[in-house]
């Protein structure tokens, strides 16, 4: 296992021959595509169709910095951080939509910088602060947060919580972006409902404060 | 005012009771006002419906809980049914609290979200509890203050008299609480509005951005394990046998098992749909053990054959025979042009279309296609089920328990009291979760597993074992006169496994020589609603083969769609016409002068429109596309709505521009495809949903004002995208396409 600072990406054979690279899908995010502990798919089982296979190893313990606080979680270490969140944490506002980095309703931030957790394992954390919807402002009054609320960009609402981690690491980075700025940081976060326009003006309306 | 008046026994219906810290609960039934829909469409609703409740609780400090009766899944009815109670009941929107209301069809109504309905359905109802709600804190009030009844006014949560006299409705509400009901009750003109009409925010927003366990993905329980399903690679098979030992052996594992969903000869209701029977089962602690213990599983598979559903219906049960053999999209495609050469059943016909064609001095014939469509929505299907032999508890996201409850409680053995489903926020719905298979297995497996569990579908489950829209094709034929009139209209559309014609609809009643029919293709491949069934596909080729015709005329697109509809109106042709042509028009005006058709300043645009009416609304769209980077993009959009009263106006802005999004998307990139009966596409690396990049710079959308009783809006908007985009597409690209999606037709010829 590897420890590094930005997401993991699994190789899967498709996603370089699809569309995804055609979409700036991953520019917002720094990107290291990294194998994780993987083996060729065992016997002839017409089940390992989807996904490369992790194996399992020893339970090992994780001092985690989450939301300011240090959790502890006795886990696999390429558990990713997404169902760590979710069932060892109780933490659900971190939504599981895809499980590849494909749809960024899972975004949490490493280190300030939004992530995929759905592909970042628990062992390649480490001492990082780890940052989810929950932790983001302690009222739930960060300026990305109150503009959702003014411009009442939700409708279904399943994928706010990854757009709006996604929006305030870009503001971070960037108070001040673009159209095609917003565009290449947020295309990663897919909202089925459509909702796009308003999340690019919401965005906007930060900046513009 | 208007009077409202019921025809039931009230004293049964009322029921006001005292709560314990002195305010009052008001539980009011309003049978009548519940008409049965006028003609239901596109699902297959219940023909009688139950009572209604509308639950309002008013507390001793004058809060107000209101309970909203239908699941949420994006269409905001969490904040609009409460505004229609609010608007009757005369209180201040801030001391308002809303709650999903418990599964109860006996006190809250229909309670399911589907068909463009709950708006529709619930809006004399809601209106009429809020009414007689207020109605007996105003009698409360005059009893206490000995004062005629009609000299007690309200104000936003206050009783008022002309002596100086005032009262919290708070204070009244014990009172209140012991009253009988009133004869008549007296509804606000429109023109009185003061919470409908006004844009009210999302009642759960800061549970949204705060990331508040809503959904149903987000529920927990003591002691609750994650269940998954390994079905079949492809449809078509069944499972032959299973070797669970590796897996069984993999951390936090408790139980493998097989079970079947439906027994031989289970009467299945319409919204009984299962892509699979034979259920492999893996229980465990937690969702990521499950999902790799998942892929340990060695599972022989052997194909399904013929086999036989049977089908509850009014009229007794059928048996429907599901064909074998594993289907691929391109066998499926020749299979659909055979077919549209055979007879078809005949839907309708006005004047002699056969004598037209034959005279016509020019026919334009264009056939288009459609792919099956998964729906995608971002949670997953999942429910939470803790089933013991004497109860059932049932927690998750669902459109319609009232559809699935008697299904439970005949598969369980158990009564419906002793059967309790709860509703939670749905991550999007689009008619997926108007099947709730994933309910009734999930409380199999918590019965068999003897435990509290939550099943889960990845992403993968979700999108290959899918209940897609159907895969549709229809062939339009025009003939024209030597002067280019129109003198007649065919269309013959087919599909699989069923056909998408709705041949009462625009533009039948408006051309004199008319013919409609349809043929269907059957399939194991299951298929349901899909936000706007089959008018999502009518209306991307019937309006994309009228802005053909109108070419071929040389007229302009919409004048030629207004003088059809002037035609439909003034001098219909044949009967039981579904559509009001003015209304229709209506929208079509509207947008004409929204978005400056034919005027100046638009030149930068490649322009394409249509209209179109379903679920008792009127949608018109001008798309106006750009090229950028080489690709073809919808920069801005341009809609009209009619339906009627626009209940909460900058939630229901925010659905059209979400449905115009979607229209967008999936015109141009979304499809489901199969080889030997498994999907092609499995997760979002493969099945293209439209992005931020892709999605229009502008929405405007334009109400049509009337007061009008309000109908939906989450399905309407839909349809008209996918003939715009086609129709601007043409302009852009300078040829026609007819092949959804749009996107890799595209590629295919550059």
């Amino acid at each position: 296992m590897v420890e590094t600072s930005v997401i993991c990406i699994p190789f899967l054979p498709n996603v370089n021959k699809t569309f995804a690279n055609a979409h700036p899908v991953w520019k917002g995010v720094r990107v290291v595509r990294q194998r994780l502990v993987f083996r060729k798919p065992s016997g002839t089982s017409p089940l390992n169709s989807y996904l490369n296979e992790v194996i399992p190893t020893a339970v090992a313990t994780y001092n985690l910095k989450i939301n300011g606080k240090i959790r502890r979680v006795d886990t696999d270490p390429a558990t990713p951080m997404l169902w760590v969140l979710r069932d060892h944490l109780d933490l659900q506002g971190t939504k599981y939509g895809c499980g590849i980095a494909q749809c960024g309703a899972c975004t949490v931030h490493l280190n300030g910088t939004a992530v995929r957790s759905c592909q970042l394992p628990v062992s390649a954390v480490g001492s990082q602060p780890v940052t989810t919807i929950e932790g983001l402002s302690a009222k739930g009054d960060h300026p990305v947060q109150k503009a959702w609320l003014e411009h009442d960009v939700a409708q279904c609402g399943y994928c706010q919580a990854g757009q709006i981690m996604s929006a305030a690491s870009l503001l971070k980075t960037n108070p001040n972006p673009s159209d095609a700025d917003i565009d290449a940081s947020m295309s990663g976060n897919i909202c089925r409902c459509g909702t796009y326009l308003r999340i690019k003006e919401a965005i906007k309306s930060v900046a513009r404060k | 005012m208007n009077n409202s008046k019921t025809t039931q026994n009230r004293r049964s219906f009322l029921k006001a009771s005292l709560l314990s810290g002195g305010g009052m609960m008001l539980s009011v039934s309003w049978l009548s006002s519940f008409k049965p829909a006028d003609k239901m469409q596109a699902l297959n609703l219940p023909e009688q419906w139950t009572q209604l409740n509308g639950y309002i609780q008013i507390t001793a400090d004058n809060g107000v809980k209101l309970l909203c009766p239908n699941p949420e899944f994006g269409q905001n009815v969490m904040t609009s049914l409460p505004m229609i109670v609010a608007e009757e009941l005369d209180v201040d929107w801030k001391n308002v609290v809303v709650e999903m209301g418990p599964y109860d069809n006996t006190k809250l109504g229909p309670q399911f979200t589907g068909g463009s309905n709950s708006i529709r359905m619930y809006w004399k109802p809601l209106r009429e509890a809020g009414a007689a709600a207020r109605h007996l804190l105003r009698e409360a009030a005059a009893q206490t203050w000995k004062v005629p009844v009609g000299e007690v006014t309200t104000q936003a949560g206050v009783l008022l008299h002309s002596s100086g006299k005032s009262a919290k409705y708070g204070e009244m509400a014990g009172k209140a609480a012991t009253l009988a009901v009133p004869k008549d009750l007296k509804l606000k003109a429109p023109r009185d509005f003061a919470i409908v009409r006004k844009s009210k925010k999302n009642v759960e927003g800061q549970k949204i951005v705060t990331g508040k366990p809503l959904f149903g993905l987000d529920y927990r329980a003591d002691g609750m394990l994650i269940a998954m399903i390994q079905h079949p690679p492809a449809f078509g098979l069944k499972l032959k046998s299973f070797d669970a030992a590796q897996a069984l052996k993999m951390p936090g594992i408790k139980a493998i098992f097989s079970l079947k969903l439906y027994e031989d000869g289970f009467e299945q209701g319409g919204f009984d749909t299962r892509t699979f029977n034979d259920l492999l089962v893996v229980v465990g602690k937690t969702t990521w053990e499950v999902m790799n213990a998942r892929k340990k599983l060695l599972a022989q598979w052997e194909p399904i054959g013929d086999t036989k559903d049977t089908m509850a219906g009014r009229g007794g049960k059928r048996e429907v025979v599901v064909p074998g053999g594993l289907e691929s999209t391109s066998a499926q495609l020749e299979k659909m042009q055979a077919y549209a050469q055979k007879p078809a059943q005949q839907l309708r016909k006005d004047g002699d279309p056969e004598t037209a064609f034959k005279n016509a001095a020019q026919v334009i014939e264009r056939t288009y296609n459609a792919p099956f469509l998964a729906h995608n929505c971002m949670e997953p299907m999942n429910f939470f089920a803790h089933v013991t032999d004497e109860k059932a508890l049932l927690v998750g996201p669902l459109q319609a328990p009232g559809w699935i409850e008697p299904t439970l409680s005949k598969i369980l053995n158990l009564p419906a009291d002793k059967i309790d489903i709860q509703m939670t926020r749905m991550g999007g719905g689009f008619g997926r979760r108007a099947y709730g298979h994933y309910l009734t297995e999930a409380a199999l497996i918590s019965r068999h597993a003897k435990a509290p569990i939550k099943l889960i579908y990845t992403r993968e489950d979700d999108m290959t074992y899918g209940i897609y829209r159907p895969m549709y094709t229809a062939t339009y034929r025009a003939a024209l006169d030597a002067n280019k009139n129109l003198i007649g209209f065919h269309v013959i559309g087919g599909g699989i496994p069923e056909h998408a014609i709705h041949a009462n609809r625009f533009p039948a009643g408006a051309v004199e020589n008319y013919l409609a029919e349809g043929w269907q293709i059957p399939s194991n491949i299951t298929i349901g609603a899909f936000r706007a069934p089959r008018s999502n596909f009518n209306a991307a080729a019937e309006q994309s083969f009228l802005d053909e015709v109108a070419e071929a005329m040389g007229k302009d697109p919409i004048a030629f769609r207004l003088e059809l509809l002037k035609r439909a109106k003034e001098n219909p042709v044949g009967k039981n016409n579904e559509y009001d042509p003015d209304r229709y028009a209506g929208v079509l005006t509207l947008v004409r002068d929204k978005s400056g058709w034919n005027k100046p300043g638009n030149e930068k645009y490649h322009r394409g429109v249509a209209a179109y009416f379903c679920h008792n609304s009127y949608a018109a769209h001008v798309v106006d596309m750009v090229t950028r980077d080489g690709q073809p993009y919808v920069d801005r959009v341009f809609s009209a709505m009619d339906c009627g009263i626009v209940v909460n106006p900058d939630a229901a802005t925010n659905m059209v521009q979400g449905a115009v999004v979607d229209g967008i998307g999936n015109a141009l990139y979304g499809a489901l495809t199969h080889k030997n009966g498994a999907a092609e596409q499995s997760n979002f690396h493969t099945y293209r949903i439209i992005r931020h990049n892709e999605a229009p710079k502008q929405i405007e959308v334009h109400f049509v004002e009337n007061d009008l009783d309000p109908t939906g809006l989450g399905e309407p908007p839909f349809p008209p995208v996918f003939g715009a985009v086609a129709n601007a597409l043409y302009k852009n690209k300078g040829k026609r396409f007819y092949n959804q999606p749009f996107q890799p037709e595209m590629d295919k010829r550059i």
